[in-house]
């Protein structure tokens, strides 16, 4: 059975199933979404009207047994940014998707009136019904009700209120295998979702298989690309300690952006660790290990269980813990660990919101370290769409501008996250280059900075960045093509028979002859086409800058600022 | 060995070196102790270490560490 475009035009409520193009059969996940969105969305357009769409895709690998590939690309043009936008996120949608056949999913146009709809596909049919139970719900009512409707099996993809009121941060949840969430985090694609007036899409489970080309050589590439997975040391120490084992060594490196980026140490930087949280979790009789999809081998996520022993939130990241603890000050994981609770239920970016709630504390609305009073906001203004709330759930730069405040750590608009751009140069580069604003997952050099992953670049010279920015944003646009995780690259940089084996599968997956040059020009295709699609959107060099105020204010322990130059920056456009 | 041929040292251990070790500990060695013999101290195996910094800047384990320094041991460990 071919694959197939989905097609739901919220305009006219009408659905289609196509044939999918030529020039799209050798795409997946990042790669395919904004394809789509750079062929089919006018640059110009605003974010939360009629002319940009949604887009949902699978991974290449997606729906194989293939170790690791459940990763769900959801592109669009961002209301937070303005850029094109991807994010992916684990959970069951994107094998789910794979297996009846979809290629991509686009949902185009607006309603007319206040109407809102859900949407559940199978193989061969899509249908749209009006939503009203759920209308206002948060994603975990959401889950118990639609499953109830439907069956467990069936994956979800949800807004909560944050996207209803199309709020900049509005994420987009995804169910994953034991009912819970994963989320497509950044730049406020459930807002889109939102205007589209989606409240839910459901997939029907099906028994239906991926078709292999060559199965033989599929299991025998699996074999191996699964063993570095799992004989890699990374792996290992993530499947004990979360991501979250980063506090302690970002904060010992002086780049842990600490009280709004005024510092790079957090004095309670060992009460949210990694370590403290492992053994927390253990003494609660929770999970340090889980897997966000089937097939997993590296069960980075984990249950976090509240005092009582009851669970609290899964997928606990560092990059969550790290805004919420050291830029807010916050050293009560437990605080922190409802504050996560509450985001994924109100449907909302964590790493956007919290720097948002740092910045509103400079701002004077809360405290420093007001871990409460975080929670409060989330649950009586975010969550109700007060003035408010609705500003921080606008994002950082919302807040800035509302109160005032200067320090506001964004570049296009998008919150930087969890690795001070002073400290580790490599990751500034990252931020101020990438397409989609900033974020560390599009070029993360903290591998080769700070961890001795893929060689070993100084953090505080000025030397290699722009090229190690490069190449590790053209290979990270290919693997987000492949539907695999990001952290599959930690073998992938240090063990030969990694990536061979995954470009095997690819070449098993769809009987054809790819070689590694072609995986990296696959890279370089995507960033270009992302980077077209910005500047026919009126983005130019100027805006691949970092704010100011990371060049005027030396940050401790080091007494660095940003210091490499605008030129230097654009040279990073030179391939 | 004279007192003046010695330096005093903090060592910090993270993830799961900290195991039946410590997490932050004062340690005395004769001056022109590596780092790599400042982790043979403490019975871990270099080859499972993947950071050492002292001050916060990342080091080799050929470096020798001076009276007061900060050493701070890590793991191979990844996140993200």
């Amino acid at each position: 059975m071919a694959d197939k475009i989905f097609r739901v035009n919220m305009s006219t409520l009408s659905t289609a199933i196509e044939d999918v193009p030529a020039d799209w059969n050798g795409l997946g996940g990042r790669g395919l979404t904004s394809t789509i969105v750079a062929a089919e969305v006018e640059p110009t357009c605003h974010p939360l009207g009629g002319k940009n769409k949604l887009v949902f895709a699978p991974g290449l690998l997606s729906g194989t047994v293939a170790a690791n590939s459940g990763r769900l690309s959801v592109g669009a043009k961002s209301p937070l940014t303005g850029t094109i936008k991807e994010a992916n996120a684990g959970g069951t949608a994107a094998q789910m998707l794979a297996r009846i056949g979809c290629k991509a999913l686009i949902i185009e146009g607006l309603p007319e009136g206040d109407t809102w709809y859900n949407i559940l596909i199978s193989a061969d049919t899509i249908t749209l019904s009006e939503e009203t139970e759920l209308v206002g719900k948060g994603n975990f009512d959401i889950v118990t009700a639609v499953q109830a409707r439907t069956s467990a099996k069936h994956g979800i993809m949800a807004i909560g209120p944050a996207g209803e009121m199309k709020m900049l941060s509005a994420n987009i949840s995804i169910k994953d295998p034991d009912s819970r969430l994963r989320s497509c985090g950044r730049g406020g694609l459930g807002a889109v979702m939102g205007s589209k007036q989606i409240k839910y899409i459901a997939i029907e489970p099906t028994d239906a298989k991926v078709e292999i080309a060559d199965p033989d050589k599929f299991k025998e590439a699996n074999r191996t690309f699964t063993k570095a997975l799992v004989d890699n040391p990374i792996s290992q120490a993530l499947g004990t300690y979360g991501t979250n084992v980063l506090v302690n060594i970002i904060n010992e490196a002086g780049a842990l952006p600490t009280r709004n980026f005024t510092s790079g140490q957090f004095d309670g930087h060992e009460e949210i660790s990694g370590e403290t949280m492992h053994d927390t979790i253990v003494e609660r009789e929770g999970k340090p290990k889980h897997n966000c999809h089937t097939g997993c081998v590296i069960q980075c996520s984990q249950i976090y269980n509240d005092v009582n022993k009851q669970y609290k939130t899964s997928g606990f990241e560092y990059e969550s813990i790290w805004a919420m603890g050291a830029d807010c000050c916050v050293d009560n994981l437990d605080q922190i660990a409802e504050a996560d609770h509450l985001m994924d239920d109100i449907g909302i970016d964590t790493i956007e919101t919290s720097v948002a709630m740092g910045v509103a504390m400079e701002g004077g609305v809360l405290e420093f370290g007001d871990g409460e009073g975080i929670c409060r906001i989330l649950r009586e203004d975010i969550a109700k769409g007060t003035p408010l709330g609705r500003i921080i759930g606008c994002g950082a730069g919302s807040v800035g501008r509302a109160f005032g405040v200067t320090r506001v750590p964004v570049v296009k608009n998008q919150a930087i996250p969890a690795y001070d751009p002073r400290a580790i140069k490599g990751i500034g580069i990252t931020y101020a280059t990438s397409t989609q604003g900033a974020d560390h997952t599009m070029g993360y050099t903290i591998a080769t900075n700070i961890l001795g992953v893929g060689g070993s670049v100084d953090p505080l010279s000025h030397e290699g960045q722009v090229e190690l920015s490069r190449n590790l944003q053209i290979a990270t646009a290919a693997i987000d093509s492949t539907g695999m995780c990001l952290f599959i690259a930690f073998a992938a940089l240090d063990d030969e028979t990694c990536l061979p084996a995954l470009v095997d599968m690819i070449n098993a997956r769809f009987g054809i002859n790819l070689v590694a040059d072609d995986v990296t020009n696959l890279g370089i295709s995507i960033l270009k086409t992302e980077r077209a699609f910005n500047q026919a959107a009126g983005f130019t060099n100027k805006d691949d800058r970092l704010p100011e105020f990371f060049s005027e204010e030396p940050i401790a322990p080091h007494n660095v600022v940003w210091d490499i130059s605008d030129e230097e920056i654009d040279t990073f456009w030179d391939f | 060995m004279a007192a003046e041929d010695r330096i005093s040292i903090t060592v910090k251990l993270f993830a799961f070196f900290r195991d039946n070790r410590f997490i932050k500990q004062e340690q005395e060695f004769p001056a022109q102790t590596t780092v790599r013999d400042i982790i043979l101290f403490q019975g871990i195996d270099p080859e499972e270490v993947g950071v050492t910094m002292i001050n916060s800047r990342q080091c080799t384990l050929d470096r020798i560490p001076v009276q007061g320094d900060q050493l701070a041991i890590f793991p191979i460990i990844g996140g993200g």
